[in-house]
């Protein structure tokens, strides 16, 4: 019917009822009101509601709101420093990885994922990490610039992942 | 911001709204999630074909939490885009014609419920004869989808211009060839959605929708709720891409409506991707036969193209696009004789509509295909050969279209350059290969769709005692950065920084009517209108100034943020300026307006030839490089060069943003992109199915910019966001054909179809060596 999950959520810790077949995606967009969180496709094409799951970026239309007990999930809400832009969103934003962007969170946050890990990635490590992504406007070219760009702004300390 | 600082026109702007996209505050359509908005689920026909006998919905009616549902008897009258051809209901009566044509919607509590109320849903029909392919709705015995429309065809097209007999005498190689390039979709990222609140105490409604068109959207709903257009206020939050599929007001927004007005309050319908895919407006299935005669002076002598399109149930653009398929065989080459018959029709197929580079497409990637064909087989570069036939602008097309600019020679020149074409063309290695075509569109149809007599765009701009200019319009920004462009306008005319500047959008209350984001005609026709205002604005700013400083206006010297009456007065501050304006009448608003050339309405030679017609065309030229495994099928777009002329580029890092993508999407139709049915049911409503490139999949893409200025553009500009898509089909066959010997007619080029051609010719020993043996 429905269970009791304590999660950490964008850094805050958060108790909430969920019912048992309710999606991640869901829960973020329709229980919490984090409406930053895209759903693009009947489930797990399209990347648009990718998230950081313990750093990790997973599909929230694929993963269950009742699996996340003990959780850290981070959304595209979590980024950024004091109303600035973090690294990825400003190379989005400033190489124009983002036109219609509504694929734009999910690449933000798989590109985020991608640079915990891996701050100085290739072009073909950053091919790889979104490569389960789809955005129709850019043709991808900007962005990859724009994760290349994010790497730059990490590498030279101005702005935080 | 003193004089020097950024300018805002020719620089690299990120978008005005990019903060909110990237942060996640951008609210679209289905992220307007009211706490009291019941949930809108529709019912959709099952049947490909049918008279309608029965829709039962009482015990959809019963089912407990359902609040509303509603049927074609709540919608009499017929709604469409083009005044001459609405023939759908919002909710089908008397007929379905295709499997998904909405039936019946409910409203319910939450989705669970909604969900289940449909599957109450009962329907009784006698079934009709379905017909999924053109050349089934066209046989003799067909049933007419369409009482109106005997033999299924929508609007046939035939003109000849010129002699095209004579032309073909006079040509040195004459080939003919036939093509396929099947349905593709837009599939934009963001499903459609729409959100109404019907406020039954003053019978009013307020509606969401993810259009390109509020305009339109609001044309609609008044005709099919029969309420009176003030009673309607119409907003478009952030839309997640258009591509054409959202350029005339959609089922789901007016069955929304339908449904707020019967509950009295809020509903929200957000449709799953499977019903995107269904609502499709996509590119019809396009079958070409065309002939071309060459001189071996590389002059073509004469065109004879047919073309059948799928339009699907519906008319939708189908009118314009069967017209499109044929005026835009001009004004990229100087062609003198030319045929052109075009057939589109209805069959029981989901609607077509306008996809990015509207009609145009498919027959240039025949053109293009059909001419690099016969430069082989004459020996002749194909740059020549495309040098041998350009226009000289000024000039008027034999169809009477207007160009005004012509940037073509410069992007074949930029990318013969740029990919090192001469020096690489014939040293390539073994299963590599360049191709290279050419391709144009539109700024903007010339002819609004409604004729109203109104200017073609009107922009309104307000200042007041916060010395901050609103920029109210009512073009629809759709990702393409069309508020951007008008922003930057207004700044550069005004010589301001851009952060004076705030646009206002997308909300009938408020913003002036624009007719929306289609044919690519904002950045020409609302961008004058937003010059307009801008001047009118710097008017009464230089009147205030001159009487402040006691001076003729003729002597004030506009510098941004300061107006002085010659170079050795101390001069004004922007404040200083606003606050002398705001004596005369307190908030100053101004109104631009544009309206396009009479001269650029397209022609009377045949009926419909006002299609084409617009203030200028943007010109594209590609060079595509490849890579052919034959032992797969599989190729690689190794890189594209594509070089675009947009007349002047507004904002340079848009232009290359537009055309990257343009080029992209032309790279999903050429290589993987299809629709499939079995029996009438969408086979590919899924992304998977329906393949789209990935990033692992998209080659690097670079772009140059030609300058053309054209004389009547904004700043000299013309569209960036269609024109470069098109060319991209015919370069990849053509750089397949370079590096196989096999020229490709039928799209998309997917490894399956590249191996059986492949392995239909005889392949000599040693595998995937080089041939330049002509057509295959």
């Amino acid at each position: 019917m429905a269970r009791m999950i304590e999660l950490t959520l964008n850094g805050r810790r958060r108790v909430d009822a969920v019912a048992d077949g309710l999606l991640l995606l869901d829960y973020l967009r329709e229980q919490t009101g984090l409406t930053g969180t895209k759903t693009g496709c009947d489930g797990g094409e399209c990347g648009a509601c990718t998230v950081l799951i313990d750093d990790q970026p997973r599909l929230s239309c694929l993963t269950l709101a009742a699996s996340m007990s003990g959780r850290r999930v981070d959304t595209v809400e979590a980024l950024g420093d004091g109303g600035a832009l973090s690294a990825v969103q400003r190379g989005f934003h400033e190489k124009l990885g983002s036109q219609c962007g509504y694929c734009t969170p999910g690449f933000i946050m798989a590109g985020a994922g991608l640079l915990r890990r891996n701050p100085t990635p290739t072009e073909p490590e950053i091919r790889a990490a979104l490569g389960s992504n789809i955005c129709r406007c850019t043709g991808y070219v900007k962005i990859i610039e724009a994760i290349a760009f994010a790497a730059q702004l990490l590498a030279d300390g101005v702005a935080k992942p | 911001m003193s004089q020097g600082a950024s300018q805002p026109i020719g620089g690299r702007v990120p978008l005005v709204d990019g903060p909110e996209k990237v942060s996640g505050r951008a609210k679209y359509t289905a992220d307007l999630i009211e706490p009291d908005a019941l949930v809108g689920r529709i019912y959709r026909s099952p049947y490909a074909h049918a008279e309608i006998l029965e829709v039962d919905v009482s015990e959809a009616e019963k089912l407990p939490g359902v609040k509303a549902v509603v049927t074609g008897a709540d919608c009499a009258r017929t709604f469409g885009v083009l005044p001459i051809a609405r023939s759908e209901h919002a909710l089908a009566r008397d007929k379905v014609r295709y499997k998904g044509e909405p039936v019946a919607a409910v409203a319910a509590v939450d989705a669970a419920t909604a969900e289940r109320a449909i599957r109450l849903i009962k329907m009784r029909v006698r079934e009709l004869p379905a017909y999924f392919t053109a050349a089934a709705a066209l046989s003799a015995d067909a049933v007419p989808l369409h009482a109106n429309k005997p033999g299924n065809i929508e609007r046939d097209v035939a003109f000849e211009l010129g002699n095209v007999e004579a032309g073909f005498a006079e040509a040195d190689l004459v080939r003919e060839a036939t093509y396929n390039c099947p349905e593709v979709c837009q599939n934009q990222m963001e499903m459609h959605a729409a959100v109404a609140r019907y406020d039954r105490v003053r019978d009013r409604i307020t509606v969401h929708a993810s259009t390109q068109v509020p305009y339109y959207v609001h044309l609609m709903l008044a005709e099919i709720l029969d309420m009176d257009m003030s009673r309607i206020r119409v907003l478009k939050p952030f839309v997640g891409g258009g591509f054409g599929c959202r350029t005339e007001c959609l089922n789901v927004e007016l069955i929304t409506a339908l449904l707020a007005r019967k509950v009295g309050g809020a509903v929200r319908t957000v449709i799953s991707r499977e019903e995107t895919f269904i609502t499709h407006r996509g590119r019809p299935e396009t079958d070409i036969r065309l002939k071309i005669g060459l001189r071996k002076d590389g002059r073509i002598t004469a065109v004879d193209c047919s073309c059948v399109q799928r339009g699907g149930a519906h008319s939708g653009y189908g009118v314009v696009t069967i017209l499109y398929a044929g005026s835009m065989l001009y004004a990229i080459y100087d062609l003198n004789n030319v045929k052109y018959v075009g057939q589109r029709v209805l069959t029981n197929t989901p609607p077509c509509g306008a996809f990015r580079g509207h009609g145009t497409v498919d027959v240039r990637f025949a053109f293009e295909s059909l001419l690099d064909q016969l430069a082989g087989e004459l020996g002749l570069d194909p740059l020549a050969v495309r040098r041998a036939n350009y226009l000289v602008a000024p000039t008027f097309t034999a169809n009477d279209l207007m160009v005004m600019s012509y940037g073509l020679p410069a992007c074949v020149d930029w990318v013969e350059r740029a990919s090192g074409w001469g020096q690489r063309k014939a040293n390539l290695p073994a299963g590599k290969g360049l191709g290279f075509a050419c391709s144009h569109y539109i700024s903007g149809a010339s002819k609004p769709v409604n004729w109203t007599g109104e200017p073609h765009a009107t922009v309104k701009l307000k200042l007041d005692f916060d010395g901050s200019i609103v920029l109210l319009t009512g073009a629809a920004d759709i990702g393409q950065g069309s508020s951007t462009v008008l922003v930057q306008t207004v700044a550069e005319v005004l010589g301001l920084d851009l952060g004076r500047v705030r646009i206002v959008s997308g909300d009938s209350d408020v913003v002036p009517k624009d007719n929306g984001s289609y044919s690519s005609r904002v950045t020409f026709i609302v961008g004058n209108a937003a010059i307009d205002a801008a001047n009118k604005l710097k008017a009464v700013l230089i009147t205030a100034a001159a009487r402040r400083l006691d001076a003729e206006p003729g002597d004030i010297e506009c510098l941004g943020e300061l107006y002085r009456a010659g170079a050795q007065d101390r001069g004004l501050s922007f404040e200083e300026v606003v606050a002398e304006a705001l004596k005369d009448g307190g908030t100053i608003t101004v109104t631009g307006t544009y309206s396009t050339l009479p001269q650029s309405h397209g022609g009377k030679k045949y009926r419909g030839a006002a299609i084409g017609g617009t203030m200028g065309y943007s010109y594209s030229a590609q060079v595509v490089e490849v890579s052919v495994d034959a032992d797969t099928g599989q190729v690689t777009v190794d890189k594209v060069w594509v070089a675009h002329d947009c007349g002047k580029a507004l904002n340079r890092l848009s232009v290359e943003g537009q055309v990257q993508g343009s080029v992209w999407m032309g790279m999903g139709q050429a290589m993987s992109e299809e629709t499939g049915y079995y029996d009438g049911l969408l086979l590919t409503a899924n992304m998977l199915d329906y393949r789209v490139p990935t990033i692992q999949d998209s080659p690097p893409i670079e772009v140059g910019i030609v300058e053309s200025n054209d004389p009547h553009g904004p700043f000299g500009a013309k569209e960036a966001g269609e024109g470069s898509l098109a060319a991209f089909l015919p370069a990849l066959t053509n750089a397949i054909a370079d590096a196989t010997g096999l020229r490709l007619n039928d799209l998309p080029v997917t490894p399956d179809r590249l191996y059986a051609a492949l392995g239909r010719r005889a392949r000599p020993a040693g595998g995937n060596g080089r041939h330049h043996n002509g057509a295959a």
